[in-house]
Protein backbone atom coordinates (compact mmCIF):
# COMPACT_ATOMS: atom_id res chain seq x y z
CA UNK A 1 0.00 0.00 0.00
CA UNK A 2 1.19 3.52 -0.79
CA UNK A 3 2.24 5.75 2.04
CA UNK A 4 -0.13 8.68 2.43
CA UNK A 5 0.98 12.30 2.78
CA UNK A 6 -2.19 14.26 3.67
CA UNK A 7 -4.44 13.94 0.68
CA UNK A 8 -1.56 12.94 -1.64
CA UNK A 9 -0.48 9.32 -1.78
CA UNK A 10 3.27 8.67 -1.94
CA UNK A 11 2.82 7.55 -5.51
CA UNK A 12 1.15 10.88 -6.45
CA UNK A 13 3.91 12.77 -4.69
CA UNK A 14 6.60 10.89 -6.59
CA UNK A 15 4.87 11.56 -9.87
CA UNK A 16 4.42 15.23 -9.02
CA UNK A 17 8.06 15.77 -8.01
CA UNK A 18 9.34 13.82 -11.01
CA UNK A 19 7.28 16.18 -13.16
CA UNK A 20 9.24 19.18 -11.97
CA UNK A 21 12.41 17.59 -13.32
CA UNK A 22 11.14 18.16 -16.84
CA UNK A 23 12.37 21.58 -17.84
CA UNK A 24 9.87 23.21 -20.17
CA UNK A 25 11.64 24.59 -23.19
CA UNK A 26 10.10 27.43 -25.17
CA UNK A 27 11.86 28.63 -28.26
CA UNK A 28 14.90 26.48 -27.48
CA UNK A 29 17.22 29.29 -28.53
CA UNK A 30 19.76 28.91 -25.78
CA UNK A 31 22.50 26.31 -26.22
CA UNK A 32 23.56 26.47 -22.59
CA UNK A 33 20.55 25.70 -20.46
CA UNK A 34 20.50 26.83 -16.86
CA UNK A 35 21.66 24.02 -14.65
CA UNK A 36 20.91 24.79 -11.05
CA UNK A 37 23.26 22.82 -8.84
CA UNK A 38 25.03 21.12 -11.73
CA UNK A 39 28.72 21.68 -12.51
CA UNK A 40 29.13 23.92 -15.59
CA UNK A 41 28.81 22.13 -18.90
CA UNK A 42 27.31 18.93 -17.51
CA UNK A 43 23.82 19.63 -18.91
CA UNK A 44 22.83 19.58 -22.56
CA UNK A 45 19.85 20.52 -24.68
CA UNK A 46 18.82 18.31 -27.56
CA UNK A 47 15.94 17.69 -29.91
CA UNK A 48 14.91 14.21 -30.92
CA UNK A 49 11.77 12.59 -32.27
CA UNK A 50 9.94 10.20 -30.02
CA UNK A 51 7.03 8.23 -31.46
CA UNK A 52 6.74 10.73 -34.29
CA UNK A 53 6.70 13.79 -32.04
CA UNK A 54 9.66 16.24 -31.84
CA UNK A 55 10.88 16.71 -28.26
CA UNK A 56 13.35 19.33 -27.07
CA UNK A 57 14.74 18.45 -23.68
CA UNK A 58 17.41 19.54 -21.25
CA UNK A 59 19.27 16.62 -19.75
CA UNK A 60 22.07 16.01 -17.32
CA UNK A 61 24.73 14.42 -19.55
CA UNK A 62 24.52 11.27 -17.40
CA UNK A 63 20.91 10.64 -18.38
CA UNK A 64 20.40 7.45 -20.36
CA UNK A 65 17.93 7.36 -23.21
CA UNK A 66 15.88 5.01 -20.99
CA UNK A 67 15.70 7.53 -18.14
CA UNK A 68 14.87 10.34 -20.54
CA UNK A 69 11.93 8.32 -21.89
CA UNK A 70 10.63 7.24 -18.51
CA UNK A 71 11.43 10.10 -16.15
CA UNK A 72 11.19 13.19 -18.36
CA UNK A 73 8.90 12.19 -21.22
CA UNK A 74 6.71 10.00 -18.98
CA UNK A 75 6.77 7.12 -21.46
CA UNK A 76 6.88 4.46 -18.77
CA UNK A 77 6.04 1.58 -21.10
CA UNK A 78 9.77 1.04 -21.63
CA UNK A 79 11.00 -0.79 -18.54
CA UNK A 80 14.20 -0.67 -16.51
CA UNK A 81 15.24 -4.21 -15.63
CA UNK A 82 18.95 -4.69 -15.02
CA UNK A 83 20.11 -1.28 -16.33
CA UNK A 84 23.25 -3.05 -17.67
CA UNK A 85 22.19 -4.36 -21.09
CA UNK A 86 21.68 -7.90 -19.89
CA UNK A 87 17.89 -8.30 -19.79
CA UNK A 88 16.43 -6.41 -22.79
CA UNK A 89 13.47 -4.90 -20.87
CA UNK A 90 14.54 -1.43 -22.06
CA UNK A 91 14.60 -2.33 -25.76
CA UNK A 92 13.39 0.46 -28.08
CA UNK A 93 13.84 1.16 -31.78
CA UNK A 94 16.44 3.81 -32.61
CA UNK A 95 16.13 4.88 -36.25
CA UNK A 96 14.30 1.59 -36.78
CA UNK A 97 16.94 -0.65 -35.15
CA UNK A 98 16.46 -2.35 -31.79
CA UNK A 99 18.85 -1.23 -29.04
CA UNK A 100 19.15 -1.31 -25.26
CA UNK A 101 18.05 2.19 -24.22
CA UNK A 102 19.82 1.77 -20.86
CA UNK A 103 23.20 1.68 -22.63
CA UNK A 104 22.86 4.87 -24.60
CA UNK A 105 23.25 8.41 -23.34
CA UNK A 106 20.34 10.68 -24.23
CA UNK A 107 22.87 13.33 -25.18
CA UNK A 108 24.10 11.03 -27.99
CA UNK A 109 20.65 11.02 -29.61
CA UNK A 110 20.07 14.47 -31.17
CA UNK A 111 18.04 14.09 -34.35
CA UNK A 112 17.32 10.43 -33.64
CA UNK A 113 13.93 8.83 -34.23
CA UNK A 114 12.96 6.72 -31.24
CA UNK A 115 10.00 4.35 -31.20
CA UNK A 116 8.81 2.92 -27.89
CA UNK A 117 6.04 0.44 -27.12
CA UNK A 118 3.64 3.42 -26.90
CA UNK A 119 4.54 4.38 -30.48
CA UNK A 120 3.95 0.94 -31.96
CA UNK A 121 0.23 0.89 -31.34
CA UNK A 122 -2.51 2.04 -28.98
CA UNK A 123 -5.56 0.27 -27.56
CA UNK A 124 -8.03 -0.17 -30.40
CA UNK A 125 -5.21 0.08 -32.95
CA UNK A 126 -2.59 -2.38 -31.79
CA UNK A 127 0.57 -3.35 -33.65
CA UNK A 128 0.20 -6.94 -34.91
CA UNK A 129 2.86 -8.10 -32.42
CA UNK A 130 1.04 -6.41 -29.51
CA UNK A 131 -2.17 -8.16 -30.58
CA UNK A 132 -0.34 -11.47 -30.97
CA UNK A 133 1.20 -11.29 -27.47
CA UNK A 134 -2.33 -10.84 -26.08
CA UNK A 135 -3.85 -13.56 -28.26
CA UNK A 136 -1.11 -16.08 -27.42
CA UNK A 137 -0.75 -15.04 -23.76
CA UNK A 138 2.92 -14.21 -24.32
CA UNK A 139 3.61 -13.04 -20.78
CA UNK A 140 2.91 -13.60 -17.12
CA UNK A 141 3.85 -10.53 -15.08
CA UNK A 142 4.26 -8.40 -18.22
CA UNK A 143 7.38 -6.52 -17.13
CA UNK A 144 9.58 -7.76 -19.98
CA UNK A 145 6.77 -7.53 -22.55
CA UNK A 146 7.37 -4.02 -24.00
CA UNK A 147 11.03 -4.93 -24.52
CA UNK A 148 10.10 -8.32 -25.99
CA UNK A 149 7.70 -6.69 -28.47
CA UNK A 150 10.05 -3.87 -29.53
CA UNK A 151 12.84 -6.42 -29.87
CA UNK A 152 10.63 -8.70 -31.98
CA UNK A 153 9.75 -5.78 -34.28
CA UNK A 154 13.44 -5.04 -34.80
CA UNK A 155 14.30 -8.72 -35.11
CA UNK A 156 11.71 -9.40 -37.83
CA UNK A 157 13.02 -6.39 -39.74
CA UNK A 158 16.59 -7.74 -39.48
CA UNK A 159 15.35 -11.07 -40.79
CA UNK A 160 13.53 -9.34 -43.64
CA UNK A 161 16.78 -7.59 -44.56
CA UNK A 162 18.57 -10.95 -44.64
CA UNK A 163 20.84 -10.32 -41.66
CA UNK A 164 22.36 -13.59 -40.44
CA UNK A 165 22.47 -14.90 -36.86
CA UNK A 166 24.54 -17.43 -34.94
CA UNK A 167 21.84 -19.99 -35.80
CA UNK A 168 22.02 -19.34 -39.57
CA UNK A 169 23.50 -22.45 -41.21
CA UNK A 170 24.37 -20.87 -44.55
CA UNK A 171 25.62 -17.27 -44.52
CA UNK A 172 24.90 -16.96 -48.26
CA UNK A 173 21.22 -17.93 -48.00
CA UNK A 174 18.37 -15.67 -46.89
CA UNK A 175 17.57 -16.69 -43.32
CA UNK A 176 14.11 -18.00 -42.43
CA UNK A 177 12.49 -17.88 -39.02
CA UNK A 178 12.96 -21.40 -37.67
CA UNK A 179 12.51 -22.13 -33.97
CA UNK A 180 16.32 -22.09 -33.54
CA UNK A 181 16.61 -18.75 -35.34
CA UNK A 182 13.88 -17.19 -33.22
CA UNK A 183 15.42 -18.35 -29.95
CA UNK A 184 18.90 -17.17 -30.95
CA UNK A 185 17.72 -13.80 -32.26
CA UNK A 186 15.60 -13.10 -29.17
CA UNK A 187 18.29 -14.19 -26.67
CA UNK A 188 18.86 -10.58 -25.58
CA UNK A 189 15.39 -10.50 -23.97
CA UNK A 190 14.98 -12.40 -20.74
CA UNK A 191 11.65 -13.39 -19.20
CA UNK A 192 12.00 -14.28 -15.54
CA UNK A 193 8.46 -15.76 -15.55
CA UNK A 194 9.57 -18.15 -18.28
CA UNK A 195 6.80 -17.36 -20.76
CA UNK A 196 9.15 -18.17 -23.62
CA UNK A 197 7.01 -20.78 -25.35
CA UNK A 198 4.06 -18.38 -25.70
CA UNK A 199 6.36 -15.49 -26.64
CA UNK A 200 7.82 -17.65 -29.42
CA UNK A 201 4.33 -18.61 -30.52
CA UNK A 202 3.19 -14.97 -30.63
CA UNK A 203 6.18 -13.88 -32.71
CA UNK A 204 5.88 -16.88 -35.04
CA UNK A 205 2.21 -16.16 -35.64
CA UNK A 206 3.05 -12.64 -36.87
CA UNK A 207 6.13 -13.69 -38.85
CA UNK A 208 4.09 -16.38 -40.55
CA UNK A 209 1.38 -13.86 -41.44
CA UNK A 210 3.92 -11.45 -42.90
CA UNK A 211 5.70 -14.05 -45.02
CA UNK B 1 27.74 7.98 -12.33
CA UNK B 2 30.03 11.00 -11.96
CA UNK B 3 29.09 14.21 -13.74
CA UNK B 4 30.93 14.87 -16.99
CA UNK B 5 31.09 17.39 -19.78
CA UNK B 6 30.30 16.23 -23.29
CA UNK B 7 31.23 17.14 -26.83
CA UNK B 8 30.62 15.75 -30.29
CA UNK B 9 33.79 15.67 -32.38
CA UNK B 10 33.65 16.49 -36.11
CA UNK B 11 36.96 15.04 -37.29
CA UNK B 12 39.16 12.16 -36.05
CA UNK B 13 42.05 14.53 -35.31
CA UNK B 14 39.73 16.84 -33.36
CA UNK B 15 38.43 13.89 -31.34
CA UNK B 16 41.97 12.70 -30.59
CA UNK B 17 43.04 16.17 -29.50
CA UNK B 18 39.95 16.61 -27.31
CA UNK B 19 40.70 13.43 -25.37
CA UNK B 20 44.46 13.99 -25.25
CA UNK B 21 43.98 17.34 -23.50
CA UNK B 22 42.43 15.73 -20.43
CA UNK B 23 43.75 12.64 -18.64
CA UNK B 24 40.24 11.66 -17.55
CA UNK B 25 38.56 12.05 -20.96
CA UNK B 26 37.17 9.10 -22.92
CA UNK B 27 35.88 8.47 -26.42
CA UNK B 28 32.36 7.10 -26.66
CA UNK B 29 31.03 5.25 -29.73
CA UNK B 30 28.48 2.48 -29.08
CA UNK B 31 28.88 3.00 -25.34
CA UNK B 32 27.69 -0.53 -24.61
CA UNK B 33 30.71 -1.26 -22.38
CA UNK B 34 31.87 2.22 -21.32
CA UNK B 35 28.46 3.40 -20.10
CA UNK B 36 28.00 0.18 -18.15
CA UNK B 37 31.37 0.75 -16.44
CA UNK B 38 30.52 4.41 -15.78
CA UNK B 39 27.35 3.37 -13.94
CA UNK B 40 29.52 1.24 -11.66
CA UNK B 41 32.10 4.05 -11.39
CA UNK B 42 34.79 1.67 -12.61
CA UNK B 43 35.22 4.27 -15.34
CA UNK B 44 34.64 7.86 -14.21
CA UNK B 45 35.54 10.21 -17.07
CA UNK B 46 35.20 13.94 -16.46
CA UNK B 47 34.81 14.59 -20.19
CA UNK B 48 33.26 12.36 -22.88
CA UNK B 49 33.92 12.82 -26.59
CA UNK B 50 31.26 11.37 -28.88
CA UNK B 51 32.87 10.03 -32.08
CA UNK B 52 29.67 8.85 -33.76
CA UNK B 53 29.58 11.79 -36.21
CA UNK B 54 33.03 11.05 -37.70
CA UNK B 55 31.83 8.92 -40.60
CA UNK B 56 34.22 5.93 -40.38
CA UNK B 57 31.19 3.70 -40.84
CA UNK B 58 31.92 2.03 -44.18
CA UNK B 59 33.32 -1.33 -45.21
CA UNK B 60 35.42 -0.79 -48.34
CA UNK B 61 37.65 -2.97 -50.48
CA UNK B 62 41.21 -1.73 -50.30
CA UNK B 63 43.73 -1.45 -53.15
CA UNK B 64 45.72 -4.47 -52.00
CA UNK B 65 42.64 -6.70 -52.34
CA UNK B 66 41.86 -6.55 -48.66
CA UNK B 67 39.15 -4.82 -46.67
CA UNK B 68 39.07 -1.55 -44.77
CA UNK B 69 36.53 -1.65 -41.95
CA UNK B 70 35.64 1.77 -40.52
CA UNK B 71 36.02 2.04 -36.75
CA UNK B 72 32.32 2.86 -36.35
CA UNK B 73 30.88 -0.01 -38.39
CA UNK B 74 28.39 -1.67 -36.05
CA UNK B 75 28.96 -5.32 -35.19
CA UNK B 76 25.65 -6.40 -36.75
CA UNK B 77 26.41 -4.56 -40.01
CA UNK B 78 29.92 -6.01 -40.24
CA UNK B 79 28.61 -9.55 -39.68
CA UNK B 80 25.99 -9.04 -42.41
CA UNK B 81 28.33 -7.35 -44.92
CA UNK B 82 28.22 -9.29 -48.20
CA UNK B 83 32.02 -9.27 -48.69
CA UNK B 84 32.71 -10.29 -45.10
CA UNK B 85 30.19 -13.14 -45.30
CA UNK B 86 31.71 -14.38 -48.56
CA UNK B 87 35.46 -13.79 -48.10
CA UNK B 88 35.96 -13.62 -44.32
CA UNK B 89 33.22 -15.85 -42.89
CA UNK B 90 35.25 -16.56 -39.74
CA UNK B 91 34.73 -12.87 -38.88
CA UNK B 92 30.97 -12.96 -39.50
CA UNK B 93 30.71 -16.10 -37.38
CA UNK B 94 32.72 -14.63 -34.52
CA UNK B 95 30.65 -11.44 -34.45
CA UNK B 96 27.38 -13.37 -34.49
CA UNK B 97 28.59 -15.52 -31.58
CA UNK B 98 28.97 -12.44 -29.38
CA UNK B 99 26.48 -10.42 -27.30
CA UNK B 100 22.81 -9.95 -28.30
CA UNK B 101 21.01 -8.51 -31.31
CA UNK B 102 20.45 -5.21 -29.49
CA UNK B 103 24.08 -4.88 -28.41
CA UNK B 104 25.47 -5.78 -31.84
CA UNK B 105 23.33 -3.02 -33.36
CA UNK B 106 25.18 -0.42 -31.25
CA UNK B 107 28.62 -1.91 -30.57
CA UNK B 108 31.32 -0.78 -32.99
CA UNK B 109 34.37 -2.43 -34.54
CA UNK B 110 36.83 -0.27 -32.60
CA UNK B 111 34.84 -0.43 -29.39
CA UNK B 112 34.74 -4.20 -29.57
CA UNK B 113 38.57 -4.27 -29.56
CA UNK B 114 38.67 -1.88 -26.60
CA UNK B 115 36.08 -3.55 -24.36
CA UNK B 116 37.30 -4.46 -20.89
CA UNK B 117 37.41 -7.85 -19.24
CA UNK B 118 34.31 -9.29 -17.56
CA UNK B 119 36.36 -10.83 -14.71
CA UNK B 120 33.85 -10.76 -11.82
CA UNK B 121 36.39 -9.14 -9.50
CA UNK B 122 37.01 -6.31 -11.96
CA UNK B 123 33.28 -5.55 -11.77
CA UNK B 124 33.02 -5.99 -7.98
CA UNK B 125 34.19 -2.62 -6.67
CA UNK B 126 34.26 -3.97 -3.11
CA UNK B 127 37.12 -6.36 -3.95
CA UNK B 128 40.78 -5.80 -4.73
CA UNK B 129 41.64 -5.86 -8.45
CA UNK B 130 44.96 -4.82 -9.97
CA UNK B 131 43.32 -3.91 -13.25
CA UNK B 132 40.72 -1.63 -11.62
CA UNK B 133 42.94 -0.36 -8.77
CA UNK B 134 46.61 -1.02 -9.56
CA UNK B 135 48.52 -2.48 -6.62
CA UNK B 136 45.42 -3.57 -4.69
CA UNK B 137 45.90 -7.27 -5.44
CA UNK B 138 44.17 -9.95 -7.52
CA UNK B 139 41.05 -11.49 -5.98
CA UNK B 140 40.69 -14.02 -8.79
CA UNK B 141 43.88 -15.89 -7.83
CA UNK B 142 42.51 -18.12 -5.10
CA UNK B 143 38.98 -16.93 -5.87
CA UNK B 144 36.47 -17.96 -8.50
CA UNK B 145 38.53 -18.45 -11.63
CA UNK B 146 36.51 -20.89 -13.70
CA UNK B 147 36.06 -18.45 -16.61
CA UNK B 148 39.53 -16.89 -16.42
CA UNK B 149 42.90 -17.23 -18.16
CA UNK B 150 44.94 -20.41 -18.41
CA UNK B 151 47.93 -18.97 -20.26
CA UNK B 152 49.84 -15.70 -20.61
CA UNK B 153 48.56 -14.51 -17.22
CA UNK B 154 50.63 -13.15 -14.33
CA UNK B 155 50.58 -12.99 -10.55
CA UNK B 156 48.91 -9.59 -10.95
CA UNK B 157 46.00 -10.63 -13.19
CA UNK B 158 44.36 -13.68 -14.76
CA UNK B 159 41.59 -11.86 -16.63
CA UNK B 160 40.54 -12.88 -20.14
CA UNK B 161 39.73 -10.62 -23.08
CA UNK B 162 36.04 -11.14 -23.81
CA UNK B 163 35.90 -10.33 -27.54
CA UNK B 164 34.93 -12.95 -30.11
CA UNK B 165 35.55 -10.56 -33.02
CA UNK B 166 39.16 -9.97 -31.99
CA UNK B 167 39.92 -13.71 -32.08
CA UNK B 168 38.80 -13.86 -35.72
CA UNK B 169 40.78 -10.71 -36.52
CA UNK B 170 43.88 -12.30 -34.98
CA UNK B 171 43.58 -15.31 -37.26
CA UNK B 172 43.03 -12.97 -40.23
CA UNK B 173 46.21 -10.93 -39.45
CA UNK B 174 44.24 -7.67 -39.17
CA UNK B 175 45.90 -4.32 -38.57
CA UNK B 176 44.50 -1.49 -36.46
CA UNK B 177 44.79 1.97 -38.02
CA UNK B 178 44.92 4.92 -35.64
CA UNK B 179 45.31 8.67 -35.57
CA UNK B 180 47.20 10.41 -32.78
CA UNK B 181 46.39 13.84 -31.38
CA UNK B 182 49.16 15.38 -33.54
CA UNK B 183 47.47 14.01 -36.67
CA UNK B 184 50.04 11.22 -37.23
CA UNK B 185 48.56 7.90 -38.30
CA UNK B 186 49.98 4.41 -37.76
CA UNK B 187 49.07 0.77 -38.22
CA UNK B 188 49.36 -1.69 -35.36
CA UNK B 189 49.33 -5.44 -36.14
CA UNK B 190 46.53 -7.07 -34.15
CA UNK B 191 49.13 -9.40 -32.58
CA UNK B 192 50.70 -6.36 -30.91
CA UNK B 193 47.49 -4.49 -30.15
CA UNK B 194 46.38 -6.25 -26.97
CA UNK B 195 48.92 -6.79 -24.19
CA UNK B 196 49.52 -9.54 -21.68
CA UNK B 197 48.95 -8.38 -18.08
CA UNK B 198 52.48 -8.65 -16.63
CA UNK B 199 52.87 -6.19 -13.75
CA UNK B 200 50.58 -3.60 -15.34
CA UNK B 201 47.25 -5.29 -16.08
CA UNK B 202 45.56 -1.88 -16.22
CA UNK B 203 47.43 -1.25 -19.51
CA UNK B 204 45.46 -3.38 -21.96
CA UNK B 205 46.44 -2.18 -25.40
CA UNK B 206 49.10 -0.35 -27.39
CA UNK B 207 47.21 2.93 -27.81
CA UNK B 208 48.44 6.19 -26.30
CA UNK B 209 45.93 8.36 -24.44
CA UNK B 210 43.95 10.24 -27.07
CA UNK B 211 44.97 7.90 -29.90
CA UNK B 212 41.82 7.06 -31.88
CA UNK B 213 41.18 3.93 -33.92
CA UNK B 214 39.98 4.95 -37.39
CA UNK B 215 39.79 1.55 -39.12
CA UNK B 216 40.65 -2.13 -38.99
CA UNK B 217 42.40 -3.40 -42.11
CA UNK B 218 42.14 -6.97 -43.32
CA UNK B 219 44.65 -8.38 -45.84
CA UNK B 220 43.40 -10.13 -48.98
CA UNK B 221 41.13 -13.09 -48.18
CA UNK B 222 42.66 -16.41 -47.14
CA UNK B 223 41.09 -19.43 -48.81
CA UNK B 224 40.17 -22.50 -46.79
CA UNK B 225 37.40 -23.54 -44.43
CA UNK B 226 36.65 -20.64 -42.07
CA UNK B 227 35.27 -21.67 -38.68
CA UNK B 228 34.48 -19.95 -35.40
CA UNK B 229 33.34 -22.29 -32.66
CA UNK B 230 32.42 -20.99 -29.23
CA UNK B 231 31.86 -23.13 -26.16
CA UNK B 232 29.90 -21.45 -23.38
CA UNK B 233 27.65 -22.14 -20.42
CA UNK B 234 24.43 -21.41 -22.31
CA UNK B 235 23.56 -21.60 -25.99
CA UNK B 236 23.46 -17.85 -26.63
CA UNK B 237 24.41 -14.50 -25.16
CA UNK B 238 27.27 -15.66 -22.93
CA UNK B 239 31.03 -15.19 -22.92
CA UNK B 240 33.26 -17.98 -24.15
CA UNK B 241 34.75 -20.58 -21.86
CA UNK B 242 36.84 -21.45 -24.91
CA UNK B 243 36.47 -20.33 -28.49
CA UNK B 244 38.42 -21.26 -31.60
CA UNK B 245 38.83 -19.27 -34.81
CA UNK B 246 40.37 -21.34 -37.57
CA UNK B 247 41.09 -21.30 -41.28
CA UNK B 248 41.84 -24.85 -42.37
CA UNK B 249 43.30 -25.89 -45.74
CA UNK B 250 42.44 -29.15 -47.54
CA UNK B 251 45.83 -30.63 -46.55
CA UNK B 252 45.12 -29.97 -42.86
CA UNK B 253 47.44 -26.97 -42.59
CA UNK B 254 45.99 -23.74 -41.34
CA UNK B 255 45.76 -20.97 -38.80
CA UNK B 256 44.21 -21.15 -35.34
CA UNK B 257 43.51 -18.61 -32.58
CA UNK B 258 41.80 -19.19 -29.24
CA UNK B 259 39.48 -16.94 -27.24
CA UNK B 260 38.50 -17.17 -23.57
CA UNK B 261 41.90 -18.48 -22.51
CA UNK B 262 44.15 -15.42 -22.16
CA UNK B 263 44.36 -11.66 -21.72
CA UNK B 264 44.35 -11.38 -25.53
CA UNK B 265 43.37 -13.56 -28.48
CA UNK B 266 45.80 -16.49 -28.20
CA UNK B 267 47.61 -17.49 -31.37
CA UNK B 268 50.98 -19.25 -31.55
CA UNK B 269 52.12 -19.12 -35.18
CA UNK B 270 55.08 -21.43 -34.47
CA UNK B 271 52.68 -24.21 -33.50
CA UNK B 272 50.76 -24.02 -36.78
CA UNK B 273 53.34 -26.15 -38.61
CA UNK B 274 52.06 -29.05 -36.49
CA UNK B 275 48.36 -28.48 -37.20
CA UNK B 276 48.19 -31.26 -39.82
CA UNK B 277 49.29 -33.69 -37.09
CA UNK B 278 46.04 -33.06 -35.27
CA UNK B 279 44.59 -31.15 -32.35
CA UNK B 280 46.59 -32.92 -29.65
CA UNK B 281 49.98 -32.14 -31.15
CA UNK B 282 48.93 -28.60 -31.96
CA UNK B 283 47.45 -27.66 -28.59
CA UNK B 284 50.42 -29.21 -26.77
CA UNK B 285 52.55 -26.55 -28.46
CA UNK B 286 50.04 -23.71 -28.47
CA UNK B 287 49.40 -24.11 -24.73
CA UNK B 288 52.98 -24.97 -23.67
CA UNK B 289 53.61 -23.28 -20.32
CA UNK B 290 49.93 -22.96 -19.48
CA UNK B 291 49.26 -22.40 -15.78
CA UNK B 292 45.58 -23.07 -15.22
CA UNK B 293 43.95 -22.88 -11.80
CA UNK B 294 42.15 -25.89 -10.31
CA UNK B 295 38.87 -24.24 -11.41
CA UNK B 296 39.76 -23.69 -15.05
CA UNK B 297 42.10 -26.57 -15.88
CA UNK B 298 39.17 -28.02 -17.86
CA UNK B 299 39.80 -25.37 -20.52
CA UNK B 300 42.91 -27.15 -21.82
CA UNK B 301 41.21 -30.42 -22.84
CA UNK B 302 38.18 -28.37 -23.93
CA UNK B 303 40.35 -26.31 -26.29
CA UNK B 304 41.93 -29.48 -27.71
CA UNK B 305 38.58 -31.19 -28.24
CA UNK B 306 36.95 -28.11 -29.76
CA UNK B 307 39.81 -27.87 -32.24
CA UNK B 308 39.61 -31.63 -32.93
CA UNK B 309 35.94 -31.20 -33.82
CA UNK B 310 36.77 -28.31 -36.14
CA UNK B 311 39.52 -30.27 -37.92
CA UNK B 312 37.23 -33.25 -38.33
CA UNK B 313 34.45 -31.08 -39.83
CA UNK B 314 36.95 -29.28 -42.08
CA UNK B 315 38.20 -32.62 -43.45
CA UNK B 316 34.61 -33.59 -44.20
CA UNK B 317 34.08 -30.30 -46.10
CA UNK B 318 37.41 -30.43 -48.00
Amino acid sequence: MDEVFGCLSRRDLLIASAGTATIPVAGAADDAPPAVGSPPGTMSRLTLEVNGKPQTVDVDNRTTLLDLLREQLKLTGTKKGCDHGQCGACTVLLDGRRINSCLMLAVMAPGAKVTTIEGLGVPGKLHPLQAAFIAKDGYQCGYCTPGQICSAVGMLDELQRGMPSHATADLAAKPLLSADELRERMSGNLCRCGAYSNIAEAITSVAGGAA
Amino acid sequence: MKAFTFERARTPAEAAAAVAQRPDARFIAGGTNLLDLMKLQIEAPTHVVDVNALGLDRVEESRDGGLRIGALVRNSDLAADATVKRDYPVLSRALLAGASGQLRNRATTAGNLLQRTRCPYFYDTGQPCNKRRPGSGCSALGGLSRSLAVIGASKACIATHPSDMAVAMRVLDAEVETVKPDGQTRRIPIADFHRLPGDTPQVEHALAHGELITAVLLPAPVAGVHVYRKVRDRASYAFALVSVAAIVQPDGQGRVAFGGVAHKPWRVEAAEASLAQGAKAFTAQAFAGAQPTADNAFKLPLAERTLAGILQDARAKA
